[in-house]
């Protein structure tokens, strides 16, 4: 699917976003922002002051600039939050037609009755066959099929679904293209995965989240503070008034207040502040996960404690045999070769690393099997041993193989009267505590070595979770392995804790524990008996593949139901924080030279010997041209820097898998001191180009 | 310009001041948390006077019920001083037969004790009797800075309390603070004083011929008993009129020492209390270090500024408002110090000052008397800036905030905003009403910026409840002390119910365990942040107004004009 | 709620026997059997007269006396308190040219001379009951010439000032100064 790929700022989204820029005038919409909302009040009483005073004949094109400024302050936040929107919508936008057009067949009784999507409600039975699109998510209860989920995870490979076990779940949207499967809905319309997940990238439905309400206050509360500064300075200069040879309805003037007022106001981070709730759930989609609701996405970058499974997410998922060790006065190609053969047509993942291995190692190639006139014997629970019986018509050796667990050969060689050599017995051991699994070969009752089937641990495993320590999170390992193998895996793969011979109420008890300590916890589960933990759990991630009852527990969905997906989900949750806070510093800080400029400006007539050279002019650091020129610059900074930063708004600010105190340092250097320093820059530059083009 | 002999004096106050702090914190946390460790004969005291009145200082209070205890305690507190301020003539120790208080002015002075400002809209002298002294202001000295501190501890249980409700008890917070911090300390204190020459007595005023055989009227009175709890207490309401200039309350250089000292050593000292109640000393020491920066700042702006030269007079280190005994150094350490710990006792007069000392003493004021404070004002003052820096702090490392393990969120975010707001609201909007109104205006001793200077600092004073003032300005009128009246309240109350607020909703909340991910409030980086978020929303919220007052007036003198 | 009203009104009144009463009362005591002319206001006498208190400022206006720093209050501490006039007070530039002019005749002294500043400016309390030895200096010819004083009383006039000026307490708390009422009184001695 291309939506991964979609530039920063696509042509279609931009047209479209510069539309909608116009239409969230709308005061209702305006009205949820309320540091936009104030400066759109600011504009429109300056607007109206100016026609005011046209009317009685007076003219002045340095307010129509300052109030037009205003406006584009609006527009421009408007806009943040239109391209963000439309690139969410982009992605979202194939989905929601197939959901607005798709038509299930709905089970009555044992008539099938045609219905749109829209009309099913949970507990409907609806029939999927080849070419069909599900209609709703739902869990399979009759059947197998494979299905496309390529509409959602973009992986073009089709899934099997089937009834029972953990693979029953489907998505709405999704294609069957084989076979037959009986559907029962599990949500209502407005309510599935692809809906949620619509929502949380169109600001109309957004809920905010907890931080983003507390940021949202602290930004009205600072906003009110500067009403009264600005308020309550025309009072101040008013008391000046005798002193002053112009009077103050001039070089203090409501729209040169509201232009002051507009300035201080946290505008920057305002106006970015949804832009960057919705490019945070676009981001995540862009990972093909889905979040239940923001709240999710903000816990994550919280986590301290992750869950894993280690199948799957730790280890490949399948032992590979690694090393053949033969018994005293057994040759290694002997082994090897016992091996091969007792595992040619042994077709699990083991059973073939067994015979790669040994072609990798003596060069032995697979035989064709039925040149052999061999008969296999497969694994049973019973003998819990597989092997091979060659007995050639033409009188050629005849050998019997078994390869299986120590104990069972050991028995099986021992009650055919063969031996069980103690140093067999010590390298099974060995191979044991090291973590991995022994398997032991025996050829005509007798055991010729021991084969050494490692748990092989993922490339790259262990820095990411060197990665995730010094992002403060410790990673406990789960696994139904003994301890002693437990512990080898987790050394090598670097977790910080496992729970070994773990039965699924374990991974609920240790969520527990963990968060009776205050910790907060992600786990990834797939399974219905992980429901609880998921749902236990602060984050919770259901793998796409799983269980219905798994995605209802969980807070997200991972649609490519990869186990390492949490580590991406933390970063985009820290990710929309970290934006926020350091846009937040950012703005502040960037008013500190807004009232360099603005200040000398406004009280630059008092006690001014000559015109605008009172002694306050002393605070014109940057020395602006003239206090006209001062307050546009102001007021055209802080418009433009919205527009600046939405890119930064929409990627978010650059997360490193570092400890709190350098990102700390890092974002308060950058954003601190950066949003000190650049507008003292910006509004001398503005001025300068103001003044050369002679508009002040 | 500097002389040697100054900075002697102020290194050996900076030594002091950071020797016996952590001594202090480390007592006050002996007589709440290890209470074992007292003399025996001491808590049998305390029991049987509480078991007398028959208090109950055990049931533990959720934060509504220890807010109401707060309020309601303050509140007959405020009744009774009207009350016998409106009375004294028919009251005894009035041995100067002064007469009843007016009734607006009692009110003000009722309400300025009880918030531990001690604005004095009256001159003691010769408007209050021995008796309202005592009975009236002395217990207010006290308990006012009890229930700074009651309020702190409540305010600390809240944190360090895991998934709770209780605040602690606030019968008990206030005895304990009253009977084993604030009484042992102001006796030791007045006697000390005493000995330099403070005067303690019942007798009527002194009279006297003078040398050259003029008639002079000394007052005198039970001084030294409340100027040593006035000292201690940040509460800073003089026994006389001039407050620590006048002789008799501040007679020798060795009690001005003391008295800046231990004007800070209590709020300094809490610091490291809760430092040991919240487990985390470092974090103590990174809140004294950003406490004392800004103190030390401050001074070193005030001194260099008193030591250039004014072009209006064409001289420095001008005399006016300072007694020879401190000289100028003295004066402006004084002035820092008690506008930074919201004492709000004065040894030279601030009106006197040049603006750019003034400029400091506003700005200490203004940013919300957190610079050491109030006792127990001033930390869980800081500790809502502490608050904002952490959800900032927090936002931009990508979790959510956390201070001390409990996680800010938006009811915190939104009752420090309140707590902010409430003393900057009076600040501005109270300096805007007296200064559009003629009863406001015509109080004004000084005209053009100086004027306006001391209707801004009257605001800041009163929403800091800091106390000292530009005492130019007559604000014994009807307008200014209710003005002024109201503008305590909500700087005292406005911030104290959002602390406790913010108390109740912590107490309730787990405890994060720190991990690398999460903040450290107590590192060289977080105090440089929690340094740029003060001065920024101070700065941002009062440079308009500072600009057009000490600063304006500075640039002015700067090129000799004057008004 | 009823409970924290009555609560308030017993912890009030717990309080104020302690710090209203028996503190006040229990300072006294030890201040009367300790420091008693000091708790009592460090009154000086001279010939049995109470003149003034040593730390209270008085008013000297003749020639023959060392002056007290300006007062805003007259010298009456009912109530103590300074000018309060600002850095930039053309009022208080005014009153500081007309003691600088006053204080430069009376003294016999050249017209551009430097008048130390506390000579010139009021104290804070009114009642500033020091000088600098500077000021002292500078009264010294006024004084010997109202006082007729001979070569001898001259000498013992310097010695004076010497002797009365006291350091820095322990050698760096605060200014040098000289206390004037007791100055004056060792004045008078001089025969």
């Amino acid at each position: 699917m291309e939506k991964n790929k979609k530039g920063l700022f696509d042509k279609a989204i931009i047209k479209q976003a510069i539309i909608d820029s116009f239409t969230k005038m709308n005061p209702k919409l305006l009205m949820k922002n309320p540091v936009i909302f104030m400066v759109a009040i600011g504009a429109l009483l300056s607007s109206f002051l100016f026609v005011e005073s046209l009317v009685r004949g007076y003219y002045s094109g340095f307010n129509l600039q300052i109030i037009l400024w205003l406006w584009f302050t609006v527009l421009f936040a408007n806009f943040a939050e239109a391209v963000a929107e439309g690139r969410g919508k982009a992605q979202s936008d194939s989905l929601k037609n197939a959901r607005t057009t798709t038509t299930g067949r709905k089970l009555q009784g044992n008539k099938e009755v045609i219905v749109s999507a829209i009309d099913l409600r949970v507990g409907d039975v609806v029939v999927c066959e080849t070419g069909d699109v599900i209609p709703a998510d739902g869990e399979v209860i009759e059947g197998i099929a494979s299905v496309d989920e390529s509409a959602i995870t973009g992986e073009s490979a089709p899934v099997i679904r089937e009834s029972g076990g953990d693979r029953s779940a489907v998505t709405g949207g999704t294609k069957v293209i084989s076979d037959k499967i009986v559907i029962k809905i599990t949500t209502n319309p407005g309510d599935t995965f692809l809906d949620r997940m619509i929502s949380l990238v169109e600001s109309a439905t957004r809920k905010k989240t907890p931080n983003e309400i507390a940021l949202s206050i602290l930004l009205s509360g600072l906003s009110i503070i500067f009403l009264l500064v600005v308020i309550t300075l025309r009072i101040f200069i008013d008391f000046y008034q005798p002193y002053s040879k112009i009077p103050s309805s001039e070089f203090a003037s409501i729209t040169i207040l509201v232009a002051l007022l507009v300035c201080l106001i946290p505008t920057t981070i305002g106006g970015l502040l949804s832009a960057i709730g919705i490019s945070g759930m676009d981001r995540l989609m862009s990972h093909n996960v889905i979040a239940t609701s923001g709240r999710a996405v903000e816990a994550a970058g919280d986590i301290d404690v992750l869950l894993l499974d280690k199948t799957g997410t730790i280890t490949l998922g399948n032992r590979m045999a690694s090393e053949f060790y033969p018994a005293d006065g057994v040759s290694q190609e002997r082994i090897g070769d016992a091996a091969q053969l007792s595992s040619l047509s042994d077709e699990t993942p083991e059973g073939r690393s067994i015979v790669i291995l040994a072609k990798e190692k003596y060069g032995l190639r697979g035989r064709d099997i039925s040149e052999l006139e061999a008969h296999f014997i497969p694994f049973t629970a019973q003998t819990k041993m597989s092997g091979v019986d060659i007995h050639p018509e033409n009188g050629g050796e005849k050998r019997i193989i078994r390869k299986g667990s120590a104990a069972a050969i050991k028995d099986y060689v021992i009650s055919a009267g063969g031996k069980f050599d103690d140093k067999i017995q010590q390298r099974v051991n060995d191979i044991s505590k090291s973590g991995s699994t022994p398997l032991v070969v025996a050829e005509n009752y007798e055991a010729l070595g021991v084969i050494e089937l490692k748990d092989v641990v993922k490339g790259g495993i262990k820095e990411r979770f060197a990665q995730l320590r010094r992002m403060g999170i410790r990673t406990v390992m789960i696994t139904g392995d003994n301890p002693l193998t437990a512990t080898a895996i987790a050394a090598e793969a670097g977790v910080d804790e496992f729970i070994a011979e773990a039965k699924p109420e374990d991974k609920l008890k240790k969520i527990r524990d963990e968060q009776a300590k205050g910790y907060m916890i992600g786990m990834i589960g797939d399974g219905t008996n992980d429901a609880p933990a998921l749902a236990q759990a602060d984050v919770g991630i259901a793998m796409n593949s799983g269980t219905q009852a798994a995605r209802e527990a969980g807070n997200m969905v991972d649609l490519d139901s990869n186990p390492t997906k949490l580590i991406e989900v933390v970063e985009v949750g820290k990710q929309l924080l970290m934006t926020r806070g350091a846009l937040t510093t950012f703005s502040i800080a960037n008013d500190v030279a807004k009232y360099f400029a603005i200040i000398p400006a406004i009280t630059a007539g008092l006690f001014a010997q000559s015109m605008n050279k009172g002694p306050l002019s002393a605070l014109n650091l940057m020395h602006l041209a003239s206090p006209q020129s001062a307050v546009l610059s102001a007021v055209i900074f802080n418009a433009i820097i919205i527009i600046m930063l939405v890119p930064l708004a929409l990627k978010g600010v650059k997360y490193r898998p570092t400890g709190a105190s350098v990102i700390l340092r890092r974002n308060l250097l950058i954003y601190g001191f950066g949003g000190l320093l650049v507008p003292f820059i910006g509004i001398k530059i503005i001025d300068v180009i103001l003044t050369a083009l002679g508009l002040v | 310009m500097f002389k040697f002999n100054d900075i002697l004096q102020i290194l050996a106050f900076f030594a002091l001041l950071t020797l016996l702090s952590p001594l202090i914190g480390w007592y006050i946390n002996l007589v709440f948390n290890r209470e074992s460790r007292l003399p025996a004969f001491l808590t049998k005291i305390e029991n049987y006077l509480i078991g007398f009145f028959k208090i109950d200082a055990t049931a533990e209070m959720d934060w509504k019920t220890y807010c109401f205890s707060v309020l309601i305690f303050n509140f007959i507190g405020i009744v009774f001083l009207v009350l016998i301020q409106a009375f004294q003539q028919y009251l005894p120790l009035n041995p100067q037969k002064l007469p009843n208080v007016e009734i607006f002015l009692a009110i003000n002075t009722a309400i300025s004790f009880v918030t531990n400002t001690n604005w004095q809209s009256y001159a003691g002298e010769t408007t209050l009797s021995y008796f309202v002294q005592m009975i009236g202001l002395t217990v207010q000295n006290f308990v006012s800075a009890a229930t700074g501190i009651a309020v702190l501890f409540a305010l600390t249980r809240g944190i360090v309390t895991r998934q709770g409700k209780s605040l602690g008890n606030f019968w008990n917070d206030l005895v304990k603070s009253v009977l084993y911090v604030l009484l042992p300390i102001a006796i030791l204190f007045s006697v000390v004083i005493i000995g330099q020459g403070v005067v303690q007595t019942f007798t009527s005023y002194a009279d006297v011929t003078t040398l050259e055989g003029a008639k002079q009227t000394i007052p005198l009175g039970p001084a030294a008993s409340q100027i040593a709890i006035k000292q201690i207490g940040t509460n800073g309401g003089g026994f006389f009129n001039a407050n620590s200039a006048f002789p008799f309350e501040n007679p020798t250089p060795l009690t001005n020492f003391l008295y800046v000292l231990f004007l800070i050593l209590i709020p300094s000292g809490l610091i490291f209390t809760y430092g040991k109640m919240v487990k985390s000393s470092k974090h103590a020491w990174m809140i004294y270090c950003v406490m004392l920066f800004l103190l030390a700042f401050g001074f070193f702006v005030s001194y260099a500024s008193e030591c250039s030269t004014n072009n209006v007079f064409h001289a420095s280190g001008l005399m006016e408002g300072k007694e020879t005994r401190f000289g100028v150094m003295n004066s402006v350490l004084y002035s820092t110090t008690t506008t930074a710990a919201s004492n709000g006792s004065v040894n030279a007069m601030h009106s006197s000052l040049s603006p750019m000392a003034g400029f400091v003493a506003m700005t200490n004021m203004m940013l919300g008397e957190i610079i050491f404070g109030g006792v127990g004002s001033g930390l869980y003052g800081m500790i809502i800036f502490i608050i904002l820096t952490v959800f900032i702090a927090g936002l931009m490392i990508g979790r959510t905030p956390e201070y001390l393990g409990k996680k800010i969120e938006s009811f915190e975010v939104k009752w420090s905003i309140l707590a902010v707001l409430a003393p900057s609201f009076v600040i501005l909007v109270f300096s805007s009403i007296a200064l559009i109104t003629k009863s406001g205006t015509s109080s004004m001793l000084n005209s053009g910026p100086h004027g306006f200077s001391e209707v801004l600092y009257t605001f800041a004073s009163a929403a800091g409840n800091n106390g000292s003032a530009f005492a130019g300005l007559n604000a014994n009128t009807a307008f200014y002390n209710i003005m002024i009246g109201l503008g305590m309240l909500i700087g005292r109350y406005g911030v104290i119910v959002p602390i406790l607020a913010i108390a109740g909703s912590l107490v309730k909340k787990k405890i994060t365990p720190l991990s690398a991910g999460s903040l450290t409030t107590d590192n060289f980086i977080f105090s440089v942040l929690l340094f740029g978020i003060i001065i920024i929303v101070g700065a941002l919220t009062f440079f308009p107004a500072l600009s057009l007052g000490p600063l304006i007036e500075q640039l002015l003198m700067n090129s000799g004009v004057s008004f | 709620m009823k409970n924290i009203w009555l609560s308030s009104l017993k912890a009030l009144l717990l309080l104020t026997i302690i710090t209203g009463v028996i503190y006040p009362l229990f300072i006294t005591v030890i201040a009367k059997t300790m420091f008693y002319e000091k708790a009592d206001g460090s009154i000086v006498y001279k010939d049995g007269k109470a003149v003034g208190s040593a730390l209270i400022g008085q008013k000297f206006t003749s020639d023959k006396y060392f002056w007290s720093r300006p007062s805003a209050i007259d010298y009456n501490p009912l109530p103590s308190g300074g000018s309060n006039l600002g850095p930039t007070s053309k009022a208080l530039l005014d009153t500081v040219n007309t003691r600088r002019k006053i204080f430069i005749n009376r003294n016999n002294m050249n017209a551009n001379a430097i008048v130390p500043n506390d000579a010139l400016f009021a104290s804070g309390s009114g009642v500033d009951p020091d000088i600098t030895p500077a000021s002292a200096y500078l009264e010294v010819t006024r004084i010997a010439k109202a006082r007729n004083f001979n070569d001898n009383q001259k000498a013992a006039l310097a010695d004076l000032i010497k002797n009365q000026t006291e350091c820095p307490q322990f050698g760096f708390l605060g200014e040098e100064k000289i206390n004037v009422l007791s100055l004056n009184i060792e004045l008078d001695k001089i025969k």
